[in-house]
């Protein structure tokens, strides 16, 4: 087991260096850099936006729910909603849900280009095809996902401006309030950094399990679970590290 | 001319090549035949340098493809062609994008020329109304023509075609041999061609190396195939009706000439 993960992350380290190069043609890796930030980033804002209205929204009925001490000022609700978003919901489980769709894309993507001997057919003609397949897909991603990470935080807080706008729970001048005070602007920061991190894993890991897919289709589905499962564990892993590293 | 050297190749401790020795005629069809399983494939990537054999030297018009750097395998690569079993087409790119692909990367003609040489070779396999379809719209028949375009866009030197007609009708099959010999003969390529097509063998098997579990053996041309002594040959050739029937005829015909 510790063997076979330490061959692995070789495996993986070997395949880096292969997509870290130069590329072999400037414009055609610009050409598909737009295309990837199309695919991976552009594609991925509707999704992002209705789970982050909806969270939002839930974060804030159980704060103003939860928080029911004379103790505790009514604009709490607000505050907590906004601090669970920037800190945790907009970054990390983002990403999370992000490793299922993109990461999936991703494996399944790579993997069928790896059975159906595309890839093959790439190295035949001299060219370095993890470098050509992959690099846009990690760089167009990775610059991508600030704006996943932003918009994700900007609909979060919408959502919870809406139940205090449509219900009676808490009214939009406290929620207001209270999404504003104590605001620490690193803390939107702390989240970007963590996506960048994030979304460089999702996109590289994703990509090494695809690349190395042997076999069938049926391979290709099992690639695309394990790299959902390998990259969701490592952004957990990734989050406690980067959040001791950037909070303290 | 492409000679292999004694080439030996091992997965995981399984041996599925036997010390092959065999060479590919420039301006040839040469074939490679053999059932299914008998390595064909695997000689074929070891040949263009996709796989590496434990044993043995590939040599092309004798440079030695293992001690060749990067760079020196890069260039030779962009002299090779090679046309994938599953044809291998890239999914998210057009007829004319899959066969400007190469040109894109390697060559270093303008844009316009690009497309004037994608269309010339699109033109060349037959396939000047579907330029604009994707991979998915078209039949196996045309998947194969636009495979070949595609690797005979860099006007490569040597040609390597992984059973090009399985999958296809006997007739469709029969058109893309002879577009293969076609090529072959107008452009002087070596191409080497994996089959277990019987039909094949005799369209157009100027040079033939039969391979059996791993072995090579025997070597020759679609003339002596019927008259070969090897055992293995003969089970390979003689497998169905029609072709016992060709022997039974053969054999007469040896008897009649010895009386
Ligand atoms: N990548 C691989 N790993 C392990 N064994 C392989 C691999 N590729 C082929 N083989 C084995 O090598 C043998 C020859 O296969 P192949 O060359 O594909 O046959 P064919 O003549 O049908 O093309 C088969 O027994 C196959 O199982
Ligand atoms: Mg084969």
């Amino acid at each position: 087991m510790i063997i076979s993960s330490i061959n692995t992350f070789g495996k993986y380290c070997r395949f880096l260096t292969q997509v870290f190069r130069a590329p072999d043609k400037w414009n055609v890796f610009f050409k598909s850099l737009v295309a990837e930030i199309y695919k991976l980033g552009v594609d991925s804002i509707p999704l992002v936006i209705i789970i982050s209205l909806f969270i939002g929204a839930v974060i804030c009925i159980q704060m103003t729910l939860n928080i029911v001490s004379p103790l505790i000022p009514s604009y709490s609700t607000g505050l907590a909603t906004r601090e669970i978003l920037l800190l945790e919901f907009s970054s990390s489980m983002m990403c999370l849900i992000l490793a299922g769709k993109v990461g999936s894309n991703i494996a399944s993507e790579i993997g069928t280009m790896r059975v159906t001997e595309q890839i093959d057919a790439m190295d035949i003609m001299g060219i370095n095809s993890a470098n050509f397949i992959v690099l846009p897909k990690i760089i167009g991603f990775t610059l991508f996902i600030p704006v996943l990470c932003v918009l994700s935080m900007f609909f979060g807080l919408l959502g919870g401006w809406f139940i205090a706008e449509f219900t009676s729970m808490l009214t939009v001048e406290t929620y207001v309030y209270g999404i504003q005070s104590f605001f620490n602007e690193w803390y939107v920061w702390y989240g970007i950094i963590k996506t960048l991190f994030f979304a460089y894993i999702i996109s590289s890991v994703a990509a090494f399990y695809g690349y190395y897919v042997k076999g069938g289709s049926l391979e290709v589905g099992k690639a695309s679970t394990n790299a959902v499962v390998a990259s969701s564990i490592l952004i957990l892993l990734a989050d406690v590290i980067l959040t001791k590293l950037l909070l303290q | 001319m492409i000679e292999a050297k004694h080439v030996s190749k091992w997965f995981d401790g399984q041996q599925v090549l036997y010390d092959i020795n065999a060479t590919f005629d420039t301006g040839k069809t040469n074939l490679i035949i053999g059932q299914s399983g008998s390595g064909k494939t695997v000689f074929m990537k070891c040949l263009i340098g996709l796989m590496t054999p434990e044993e043995g030297e590939i040599l092309y018009d004798g440079r030695k493809i293992r001690n060749m750097n990067t760079a020196q395998r890069r260039q030779i690569r962009t002299e090779i062609g090679m046309l994938f079993q599953g044809s291998a087409l890239f999914d998210n790119e057009t007829v004319l994008g899959n066969v400007m692909f190469p040109l894109k990367m390697f060559s270093p003609l303008s844009h316009k020329e690009q497309l004037e040489r994608a269309y010339f070779c699109i033109r060349r396999v037959g396939l000047e109304n579907a330029d604009n379809k994707y991979p998915s719209e078209i039949s196996g028949g045309m998947q194969k023509r636009v495979a070949i375009a595609r690797a005979i866009a860099l006007n490569p030197k040597y040609l390597f075609c992984d059973e090009p007609n399985s999958g296809l009708d006997p007739k469709t099959s029969i058109l893309i041999d002879e577009l293969l010999s076609d090529i072959t003969h107008e452009y002087g390529m070596t191409t080497v061609i994996n089959t277990h097509d019987m039909n094949s063998v005799l369209g157009i098997g100027e040079k033939i190396v039969f391979i059996n579990r791993g072995h090579c053996d025997w070597i020759g041309d679609d003339k002596s195939i019927f008259r070969a002594k090897s055992e293995s040959l003969n089970d390979f050739v003689f497998a169905s009706k029609l072709f016992q029937e060709v022997k039974l005829v053969l054999e007469r015909e040896a008897e009649a000439a010895q009386k």
